[in-house]
């Protein structure tokens, strides 16, 4: 298995990477060894399979999104720069890093971060998360025992107290908001290795 | 209060003890008196009350009973605190009646008889991966901080002597040392019953849970090595004893592991071939376990480090290998066993403290010991944790940092190597023995009553007091779930080449040593859900044939769409049986009559009216969203056997989410367009069969000890242990490998990709292309989950007819993939 330390050079385009993204020298090559590791077939790129294989990922309820959201707009493959920019969102918001005004966000901004998990409940890509779509949420993190009309009053009451403009359904906005006071740098941030 | 109820309790058992005991000293008299027998014999007894055989045990039978009950207020008091307390009351008793202390905690009977079935308790139980991955930082505790501890408290009271607080004793700087050394270690069994009931946090908990348990090592060695100095006396002693000391540590440290690596191994070897006498089967853990213990002791190495590695070695081959039944009668006789021994552990540390001969008064020495034990230990948490976070990923934060310090419990194992003392040697064994029973008193009963509140207060601080609206909560845990996921997917923390390749080699070579062959094969954690999902399939359709008179459903070719909605318990065919009875009419075999559903619809009809009620949204929530990786307790308590809460759960996931792989595959493979969540990926491609068994589990890979570390306490025994010979049959009987167990089923189906886009026009074609893997010829060359792509013992070898797999062997030639994998 690739657990060979591969140096910095090896990774293409390593240092726009880190630009962008905003990992260190380190996490990037620690994050293209895991790259390596998880593409066992060593085709150069993962696919959803690949993802499947992680064992503990079939014990999370919302695995299936989470590797759709890697594979966004239908693609099967995964290069490694978007590999990347994807756990990019969840690198802890890092208070030093001097704020270029002109530059667009950090991948790892707040907002960008609130983006990433809406995504995540919004399937159909409409901007809005729809009743349905919370439904779906909703039925993969709750237990069996719950029954579907209770379901839906869960998604009803949720998407009440969200919406701000009555249109039955939360717009990002109204996400953000809703998460308002909840700590997203805290909750949405892992620490990766090293 | 709750004290009420148990009121009776104590005065009951009081009273009775009191009733018996002048009855004891009555009957003792009767008893001296009848005893010469041939001469004073009066009359014929018909009953005589023979106390004194039955005293000892009596009374100890009666008070581990009653200290049982005391289990009432557990919530309030840290069990062990009662007990001390309990032992106060009894020892009181025991000594107004007999003026004497007759019950008293002698070493020898507490080191041989009532620490190592606790300390193999704890072993068994132990959370390997947990254990293994946090060894580093346990070690550092266990070894530095004891010896800081140790030396520290040592030369502190030595300078306060030096200084003149404590008055005039006859103590020199190495007796002082020695003392500093019994005190130092961190008593696993204090420690174990005070945290099971505060619920800290998994890696806090194996932090000071593991160095109670490894500290051991470093504290024989101190113990003795100090123990010969002060023989030696001072002026023997140079650089070379020094080092000899330093090296015992090695040899007593890592002696100890090694003999109990040894006894694992042996009792994993008895396991292995001892099939046939499953009664006794069990009774060997623990008496291996014994001698493990013994050995070391025997060979004044570490026994309660023999007696850990022992357990925590043969967990996981011992559950593999015996039938479940034995298992749980291990796992249950071990806990009480553990309990038994704990009561009475405690019990008697609160009798022993009645007892005028040892209590030697001596203010400065004991209230300056407790000062000194109490700051040294958190200076030195707090430095070592300074450093190792460091090193960390995560840093220990300071909460934590304090419950760690505030978790250093001192306990029997201190007392046991007090009252061990030589007294000839050693002046003041005595002042030594009450402040260690002090110190052993405050430790347990101030700290382990304080901890809870302390741990409440200290996090109340950081959480909002405000109620979380719906939407915060469904997405506070969405956000765990995906941190986890993210975690998992990056790699989680301490995986890294060391893990892997012991992994790789524990897993080829040990294993194979081990383990039972059936039990090798039961083992894989994703063959055991595939199974269990079958085998429901299984009992669904055969219930469903049953209530229809017969199995004539299947051949009707109406072409219902299959409705792969979960509720339907009734979701799928298996594979094999139709492979067995139609390869042509693959279309209609997993068709499923319209019936069905409106069966699982009235029921629906019928919720939905008893569903009408008022509900609290919230409640809900709290109660049923699936708990994510950070909300799972720790695993380890004393008496709680929670196996299957949390496991439950998870393969309530597991489940799931197998299944609606499993469907989406059988559906590719039968070109019907699935129902709900379940479509085809619309780049669908033979040749990406290839990568398949990506998804099997390669061992080298994921530290998936999920399945191995719980296997100790979880029950999914039920998938592996229990049901090997129902496996056996099955795949005999099927004859051909189950492809239903391939797990990669193709690929995921998103789910977000939405019925609209159900692209039916391609799934004729598509299925035309998944009908090549369905012809007989091809149909053995599905195999099933292999357990890792190096390893030579597949179970599909053994069952497989064909002999096409060892060609399999070979590195694979993408080209040739068609739903084959190894």
């Amino acid at each position: 298995m690739g657990s060979t330390n591969s140096t910095l050079s090896k990774i293409p385009n390593a240092g726009d990477l880190m630009q962008e993204t905003g990992f260190s020298p380190a996490h990037i090559v620690r994050l293209y060894d895991r790259y390596k590791a998880l593409d066992k077939d060593k085709k150069g790129h993962l696919c959803p399979q690949d993802f499947g294989a992680i064992k503990e990922l079939a014990m999370n309820p919302i695995s299936d999104r989470i590797i759709g959201a890697f594979f966004s707009s239908g693609q099967e493959v995964l290069d490694f720069p978007s590999f990347v920019r994807i756990l990019a969102h969840f690198r802890p918001v890092d208070k030093n890093r001097p704020k270029d005004p002109n530059s667009p966000e950090h991948i790892n901004s707040r907002s960008n971060k609130l983006k990433f998990i809406f995504q995540l409940y919004d399937q159909d890509k409409d901007g809005k998360i729809s009743r349905q779509e919370l439904l779906q949420v909703l039925r993969t993190m709750l237990e069996k025992q719950v029954t579907e009309e209770q379901l839906e009053s869960i998604a009803d009451r949720t998407i009440q107290e969200a919406d701000l403009d009555r249109d039955d359904a939360i717009s990002f906005d109204e996400f953000r908001k809703s998460m308002e006071k909840v700590n997203i740098e805290h909750k949405m941030s892992i620490r990766f290795l090293r | 209060m709750r004290l009420l109820p148990t009121c009776p309790c104590f005065l009951g058992a009081s009273l009775l003890v009191c009733v018996t005991l002048p009855l004891a000293a009555g009957g003792g008299a009767n008893a001296s008196q009848s005893r010469p027998a041939e001469i004073n014999v009066t009359h014929v007894p018909v009953v005589t009350v023979k106390w004194h055989h039955v005293e000892t045990s009596y009374l100890v039978a009666l008070w581990i009973l009653v200290a049982g009950l005391n289990s009432k207020l557990k919530s309030f008091f840290p069990e062990s605190a009662l007990l001390i307390i309990s032992g106060f009351i009894l020892g009181g008793i025991v000594w107004g009646a007999d003026k004497a202390q007759t019950f008293k905690l002698v070493p020898r009977n507490f080191f041989y008889f009532l620490l190592p079935q606790i300390i193999l308790d704890t072993g068994y139980f132990m959370p390997n991966k947990l254990f293994f991955s946090n060894l580093g930082a346990i070690l550092v505790h266990a070894v530095i901080g004891t010896c800081w501890n140790a030396a520290a408290v040592g030369i502190s009271l030595w300078g306060c002597y030096l200084g003149g607080a404590m008055g005039n004793l006859q103590i020199g700087l190495l007796q002082f040392l020695l003392f500093g050394s019994l005190l130092a270690a961190v008593d696993p069994v204090a420690v174990i019953a005070v945290f099971e009931e505060v619920h800290v946090n998994e890696v806090l908990f194996i932090w000071v849970f593991g160095e109670s348990l490894l500290n051991d090592g470093v504290t024989v060695v101190l113990y003795n090595v100090f123990d010969a100095f002060v023989s030696l006396g001072g002026e023997k002693i140079n650089a070379g004893e020094i080092i000899k000391g330093i090296v015992s540590f090695f040899v007593v440290a890592f002696g100890g592991s090694l003999i109990g690596v040894v006894f694992a191994i042996l009792i994993s070897l008895l396991t292995k071939y001892t099939g046939k006498v499953q009664i006794i089967e069990a009774g060997f853990i623990f008496v291996l376990g014994y001698l493990s213990y013994l050995t070391a002791e025997m060979l004044s190495l570490s026994a309660i480090l023999s007696v850990t590695f022992c357990g925590v070695c043969c967990q996981k081959y011992v559950n593999a290998n015996m039938d479940e039944k034995s298992v749980t009668a291990v796992r249950y006789a071990m806990k009480v066993f553990a309990n038994g021994s704990e009561t009475m552990i405690f019990v008697f540390l609160g009798v022993t403290a009645i007892d005028t001969d040892i209590w030697v008064w001596n203010t400065g020495f004991i209230l300056l010991t407790l000062l000194f034990v109490l700051v040294y230990r958190f200076m030195g948490v707090f430095f070592l944790t300074w450093i190792l976070n460091r090193y960390r990923l995560v840093p220990i934060e300071l909460i934590d940092q304090i419950v760690m310090s505030f978790g250093g419990l001192r306990g029997a194992v201190a007392y046991g190597l007090a009252a061990s003392l030589d007294e000839t040697r050693i002046k003041e064994k005595n002042l030594m023995i009450t402040t260690t029973l002090i110190v052993v008193y405050f430790t347990v009963i101030l700290q382990g009553l304080t901890m809870k509140p302390l741990v409440k207060w200290l996090k109340v601080k950081r959480v909002s007091p405000t109620e979380l609206k719906l939407i915060e909560k469904v997405n506070n845990r969405a956000f765990e779930h995906i941190l986890a996921a993210m975690e998992d997917i990056s790699g989680r923390i301490g995986d890294n080449w060391w893990t892997r390749g012991w992994k790789r080699f524990e897993d080829t070579y040990i294993t194979w040593f081990l383990m039972k062959p059936e039990a090798r094969k039961n083992r894989d954690y994703l063959f055991s859900i595939f199974h269990k999902l079958n085998l429901e399939d299984a009992i669904n359709y055969v219930t469903e044939a049953e209530k229809r008179g017969s199995l004539a459903f299947l051949n009707q070719t109406d072409g219902t769409i299959v409705n792969f909605e979960k509720k339907l318990r009734f979701s799928g065919v298996m594979p094999d049986i139709m492979s067995e009875l139609d390869f042509g009419e693959k279309s209609n075999i997993s068709d499923i009559k319209d019936t069905v559903p409106s069966v699982s619809l009235n029921i629906h009809e019928h919720e939905m009216k008893r569903m009408n009620e008022d509900f609290n949204a919230h409640h809900l929530l709290q109660q049923h969203l699936y708990r994510s990786r950070k909300n799972h307790r720790h695993k380890y308590s004393r008496s709680n056997f929670s196996i299957n809460q949390s496991e439950d759960e998870v393969q309530e996931i597991f489940q799931r989410t197998m299944r609606s792989r499993l469907e989406s595959f059988k559906s590719a493979k039968m070109g019907v367009t699935p129902a709900k969540k379940i479509t085809k990926h619309p780049k669908k491609d033979p040749n990406h069969k290839t990568t398949d068994k990506s998804k099997k589990h390669p061992y080298g890979d994921e530290d998936f000890e999920f399945s191995e570390a719980d296997s100790a306490y979880s029950g999914d025994g039920g998938a592996t242990g229990g049901s090997s010979q129902r496996r056996g049959t099955y795949t005999m009987g099927a004859g051909v490998e189950n492809p239903a167990f391939m797990p990669e089923m193709d690929t995921p189906p998103p789910p977000w990709v939405t019925e609209a886009e159900a692209d039916t026009s391609v799934a004729p074609s598509q299925g035309a292309q998944r009908y090549l893997p369905w012809s007989p010829r091809n149909l053995h060359r599905l195999a099933p989950l292999r357990i890792s792509d190096r390893s030579t013992d597949s179970f599909l070898m053994a069952d497989a007819p064909a002999t096409e797999e060892s060609s399999e062997e070979s590195p694979q030639q993408p080209s040739q993939r068609d739903g084959t994998h190894m």
